[in-house]
């Protein structure tokens, strides 16, 4: 049935318009769980877009653009934790700055390879068995690799935070450093570790957009999935897998007005791109308002440098 | 020497820090399976001296033993290596964490996957053994004061500590709780361990220790065995002078009531009921003293009257008007003065020079400005008259507030509400922190309020602050006014047990007519 | 055993010489910093920033762009350093920006026969209302939910450039203009008139006037005093009587009307009609400005024709090749190093000779 299909066929586009987003959540998750706002997502998956992209160009190899995406990305979280963690700099402004410094180095690297086709691009690979039920198989296991690189990093970094030795000593760094510092917890190698990561994820969401979302290069391509990521964080109360479903619910949204735009439906194609934004806008005010009562907040030390006194 | 087992020895403990010696060859020697009381005031040198044996600072000279053997606590790692661990006033626990994972932050082991019940199981030994009940799985936002306490000590015999420092440990605990407590460091001697005690609580020293040491201004003044001792000659010992009168206390006539409460309630900042229908009152020229344990709702009280809480229901009068939930500016106007417990937090902009600080609750009147325009000078004028009247000790006036000790800045809190027109005066825990000199400049203060018929609502932990001030007492325990004393019907024992929840034959409803 | 150890020891206030030299530090450090990228991609450092330097000092056009650069900067990058002072981030200059340009527009278009004294205050009435009413709503949120500002006001930039593209690709399309998306040009009656004879504009009067206006209302008035207890110390300003969310949502209108200003001048003077491409990121730059500027509104109007120097030495330096990103990240280089220098400048450098020891030192308070 048409409908049906078409509702299928959104559904799975969610999922893949959602997993950047996600990725970059899910940096986010961690990098604030340690207690370190990091605002530089959109640049970091900008550098990480252009670097993947790039060197997936130059060397005709996707793994080492994938890498390569990682590695710019850390680097750039590794930028952050020096300025907030080390020199104590405000974390909003460090982070503002690494956006600002990422769009634009993304937009001077990238100069050489707009509209430079790929020679491989990350093909759809469906699961064998599981892509056969219907619905669930095609909204879920049709997809490429680094979509189902997300069903195992989203369980497993829930695993990681709730039932390790490592997740725990994390999340006492985000919650009371002073406590931690106390029990002999490294304050500052785990925030290091944590913006690090944090970058590195981003950066991999980004490749996903150069290399298997459009594929291509674009100057400021992640228009502003970066920032929806800060907010999707929000709005996941810090926990993995309502970052998932909050990061398909952008998809969702996203794809249907890709949809609407393509079926002609009358509305003007900018009204349809400012949906996914205004709804973030909306979903960060009802759940900011509704919080104040649940039990579940933010990290208590989100946001403060950490000084031994 | 002989065959007596020691713990610890420190031994010609110096320590200096920029403007102060704080320990000045402090000798402490702390027998085996001994509670071993370390007396003194604040600033008289026990913190600092306790932290040195914990291996958060390390002394600039003398030695340290323990158990005989000569050490270097580096660290505190290495300190809780050897078995030396404290249980700090202001607890080192993550509110969203539960008992268990408070325990085992930190330790080394298990090194990745975490399966919980095993140190459950080892908490609730604990637990059973040194009679410390406590909830394993509970958060610890959920536990009570002395419910925390527990956790902390836990947390300390769980890594092997058997010299067990205390610092001020019943500072927040009922009466009974104290007894519980105490129950439980005569098991924990009992045991073999060995319990260092700091404190200010003669009646403490006297009841539970072994041993006592009292330092003054960083030396050691004295040190004996309880048994040979009295809490007279240590208290003379702990302040170096005869102990002063109580300040005197002219008597003032009572007027009408500037404050009261009817059936206040209100939630606290988790959400649950923190205050549970509080009635009360206050009348001008008398001041009216709050007793209870620190978690009981003082600071959410204070919070309503002030407007910066919302009240859930009930009513809140201010001389005969009502004010319930009204805004904090209109209740400044209606004349109520209010000195905060967080004084750089709330009280004042500690970055901001001493003029803006002083001028923070009068700069939309006349006399500071003309419409919208401020006139520095007479900002300045007024302050620097403010500053020299209380003696408020500043290179100028443009210092940063945050760069005045605590008592100065105390001083220029009280001088900044004092100097306005008002009728109430919301004074939670004024002295907390402050040394001597300040803490009877504070009280004096309060007292000539008192005397141009200000009326006073004075929370404070200190019982021994309340019973001098105080023409009334009330006593909170969980959100509620357990009973009202006047001065004439005193009784320590009869406070104690309204503070730890027990009504008695004085009950809540009555107001004792406050009497001249 | 004695070792020499380098310590870092907090510094109880900034010396007042390090404040002043740590902007023009900051620039140097990125100016160096930026050398080695254009080195790096086979730049002369040197010659490209002589072609900046020359492109927008050298001559009285080169002075006479730089300023009329600096306009918009300067507007938004005051609103942002107002809202700064109260520790709100301001973050949606640029979509201000553009509504106020779309309203100004919009003003324009309904009255092409008008005289200028009718029209040019009500585009400036409605330029500083629609960029005022962009701001209020992510102030509103803020002020009374504790919304975070930052995401709302920066997902609002994208909304209002939609917004405009919408608008230029559709309803106000110029049927003349061959598809190109831009509106019909504005009457001459609408063009906010130059100065001097140059392209500058009454938009620096503007300008200059809100720098020395809010100078006035910060350091001389109740407001102004409002402004900085709430930004020291929040509790504070509210145990004091001070109502901190009215305080919120009037700066952000005064922040968001200022942007809005900005825009107004720039579609009136520079642009004279409705297009896409008003701003290269004036919104953005201007958070860099505040910061360079520590907030102080003089300093703010002189960095920020500093940064309209950079921009257009960027346009003259793009003879040689460079392109206009690697101005973009010059700026974002600047603000790294305006965060590193005033860092530093919190600590001493001590070199202390200290009895060998591991481990964790800590303060007291007993």
């Amino acid at each position: 049935m048409m409908a049906d299909s078409m509702f299928v066929s959104i559904l799975s586009a969610a999922v893949s318009s959602g997993t950047p987003v996600l990725y970059a959540a899910l940096g986010e998750l961690v990098c604030e769980r340690s207690g370190v706002l990091n605002l530089g997502v959109e640049g970091m998956m900008l550098v990480g877009a252009v670097s993947g992209f790039l060197t997936a160009v130059r060397t005709g190899s996707l793994a080492a653009g994938v890498l390569a995406a990682i590695i710019a990305g850390g680097c750039m979280g590794l930028i952050h934790a020096f300025m907030t963690i080390t020199l104590r700099v405000n974390q909003v402004v460090s982070g503002l700055a690494l956006t600002l410094f990422g769009t634009g180095l993304s937009g001077y690297l990238g100069k050489s390879v707009i509209g430079v086709p790929l020679s491989a691009t990350f093909h759809q690979v469906p699961i064998p068995g599981l892509s056969s039920i219907p619905v669930i198989g095609t909204v879920l296991f049709k997809h490429d690799l680094l979509v189902y690189l997300t069903y195992i990093v989203v369980p497993f970094l829930w695993f990681y935070l709730y039932r390790t030795r490592p997740g725990l000593h994390l999340r006492s760094v985000g919650e009371s450093p002073e406590t931690a510092d106390a029990l002999g917890v490294n304050v500052f190698s785990i925030r290091y570790a944590s913006a690090v990561a944090g970058g590195m994820l981003a950066g991999l969401g980004g490749a996903y957009l150069s290399l298997a979302y459009a594929p291509s290069w674009l100057e400021n391509m992640t228009a502003g999935r970066g920032w929806i990521a800060v907010a999707l964080v929000i709005f996941a109360v810090w926990d993995p897998f309502r970052a998932m479903l909050g990061a398909y619910l952008f998809g969702g949204i996203d794809a249907l007005g890709f949809r609407m735009q393509v079926m002609g439906s009358g509305v003007s194609s900018f009204f349809l791109k400012m949906m996914p934004y205004v709804f973030t806008i909306v979903v960060l005010i009802i759940v900011t308002a509704t919080a104040a009562r649940r039990s579940s907040r933010a990290p208590e030390a989100l946001g403060t440098p950490y000084e031994r006194e | 020497m002989g065959t007596v087992d020691y713990a610890v020895e420190m031994r010609d403990i110096t320590k200096r820090f920029p403007g102060v010696i704080a320990n000045d060859r402090v000798n402490l020697a702390v027998r085996k399976g001994s509670i071993h009381a370390l007396l003194g005031e604040n600033g008289a040198g026990k913190s600092t001296l306790m932290n040195v044996l914990t291996g958060l600072l390390r002394p600039d000279s003398g030695e340290i033993r323990v158990r005989g053997a000569k050490a270097a606590l580096r660290s505190p790692a290495v300190a809780i290596a050897l078995g030396i661990g404290m249980v700090h006033q202001h607890f080192r626990l993550v509110q969203t964490f539960t008992v268990a994972e408070n325990i085992t932050l930190g330790m080394p082991r298990p090194r990745f996957r975490l399966d919980m019940a095993p140190i459950e199981q080892e908490v609730a030994r604990f637990s059973a053994e040194y009679s410390l009940a406590v909830n394993p799985r509970a958060k610890i936002w959920q536990l009570s004061v002395g419910e925390q306490q527990r956790v902390e000590i836990i947390k300390m015999l769980y890594r092997g500590v058997d010299v067990l420092i205390m610092d001020e440990p019943t500072a927040v605990l009922t009466p009974q709780e104290v007894r519980e407590l105490f129950e439980t460091l005569r098991r924990m001697t009992a045991d073999g361990k060995t319990i260092i005690f700091i404190t200010h609580k003669l009646d403490e020293v006297m009841e539970i220790s072994d041993r006592v040491t009292v330092l003054r201004a960083g030396r050691n003044v004295f040190s004996c065995d309880t048994r040979d001792t009295n809490p007279r000659e240590l208290a003379s010992k702990m302040v170096g002078r005869e102990i002063g009168r109580a300040p005197q206390r002219p008597s003032v006539a009572i007027g009408g009531p500037v404050l009261e409460l009817h059936e206040l309630a209100a939630l606290g900042d988790r959400g649950i009921t923190v205050l549970n229908g509080i009635d009360l009152d206050v009348r001008a020229g008398e001041i009216h003293g709050i007793a209870g344990v620190a978690g009981n709702g003082q600071r959410e009280l204070a919070e309503v009257i002030t407007g910066l809480r919302r009240a859930a229901s009930g009513r809140v009068c201010i001389c005969g008007k009502d004010m319930t939930n009204s805004a904090p500016r209109s209740i400044i106007e209606a004349g109520v003065s209010h000195i905060p417990e967080d004084r750089l937090g709330m009280g004042l902009a500690p970055n901001l020079d001493i003029t803006l600080n002083a001028i923070m609750k009068r700069y939309r009147s006349g006399e500071m400005s003309r419409g919208p325009v401020m006139d520095e000078a007479r900002a300045r004028g007024w302050t620097g008259d403010l500053v020299e009247r209380f003696s408020v000790k500043t290179p100028n006036l443009r210092t940063a507030v945050r760069l005045l000790s605590g008592g100065n800045s105390q001083r220029l809190l009280l001088a900044r509400e004092t100097s306005c027109v008002h009728k109430l005066a919301v004074a939670v825990h004024p002295t907390r922190g402050l040394d001597i000199g300040a803490t009877e400049a504070v009280r004096s203060i309060l007292l000539k309020e008192r005397e141009s018929g200000v009326g006073t609502l004075l929370i404070s932990e200190d019982l021994e602050e309340l019973i001098a001030l105080c023409d009334r007492i009330s006593v909170i325990y969980e959100g509620r006014i357990m009973g009202t004393v006047g001065r004439d019907q005193l009784d320590l024992e009869e406070i104690g047990m309204m503070m730890a929840g027990m009504a008695t034959a004085a009950k809540g409803d009555e107001r004792s007519e406050a009497s001249v | 055993m004695n070792a020499l150890k380098l310590v870092f020891e907090k510094r109880e206030a900034v010396s007042p010489a390090y404040k002043f030299i740590s902007p023009l530090l900051a620039i140097v450090m990125s100016l160096v910093l930026g050398a080695i990228f254009l080195l790096a991609s086979g730049f002369s450092p040197l010659k490209v920033y002589y072609y900046m330097w020359w492109g927008a000092f050298s001559d009285w056009y080169g002075i006479s762009e730089t300023l009329v650069t600096s306009i918009p900067i300067m507007l938004c990058a005051l609103g942002v350093a107002l809202a700064a002072k109260m520790l709100l981030w301001n973050v949606g200059a640029e979509g201000q920006f553009h509504m106020g340009a779309c309203a100004a527009a919009w003003v324009a278009l309904s009255m092409p026969g008008a005289p200028a004294w009718q029209v040019l205050p009500l585009m400036v009435l409605a330029g500083m209302a629609a960029g005022a009413l962009w701001a209020l709503l992510p102030a509103v949120p803020r002020a009374y939910l504790g919304v975070n500002e930052i995401i709302t006001t920066l997902l609002l930039n994208y909304v209002a450039i939609y917004w405009v593209e919408y608008l230029v690709h559709g309803p106000w399309r110029d049927p003349v203009s061959l598809n190109f998306p831009l509106s019909a040009p504005f009457s001459d009656a609408a063009r906010l008139p130059f100065l001097f004879g140059t392209r500058i504009h009454w938009g620096l009067v503007f300008a200059l006037a809100a720098a020395a206006l809010i100078w006035f209302v910060l350091g001389r008035t109740k407001w102004g005093y409002e402004v900085t207890v709430i930004g020291e110390n929040p509790r504070a300003a509210r145990y004091a009587g001070m109502n901190i969310e009215r305080n919120i949502v009037l700066s952000m209108c005064i922040a968001g009307a200022l942007a809005g200003l900005g825009g107004m001048a720039e579609i009136s003077a520079i642009a004279g009609r409705m297009t896409r491409q008003l701003s290269p990121g004036y919104g953005y730059s201007a958070i860099i400005v505040a910061w360079l500027g520590k907030l102080n509104p003089w300093a703010v109007a002189l960095v920020s024709v500093l940064f309209g120097g950079l921009l257009v030495g960027g346009y003259s330096a793009q003879v040689i090749g460079v392109t206009a990103a690697s101005v973009n990240m010059l700026q974002g280089l600047m603000l790294f190093c305006v965060l590193a220098t005033e860092a530093l400048g919190r600590y001493r450098v001590r070199i202390v000779r200290e009895v060998a020891r591991a481990g964790k030192e800590v303060g007291v308070d007993g």
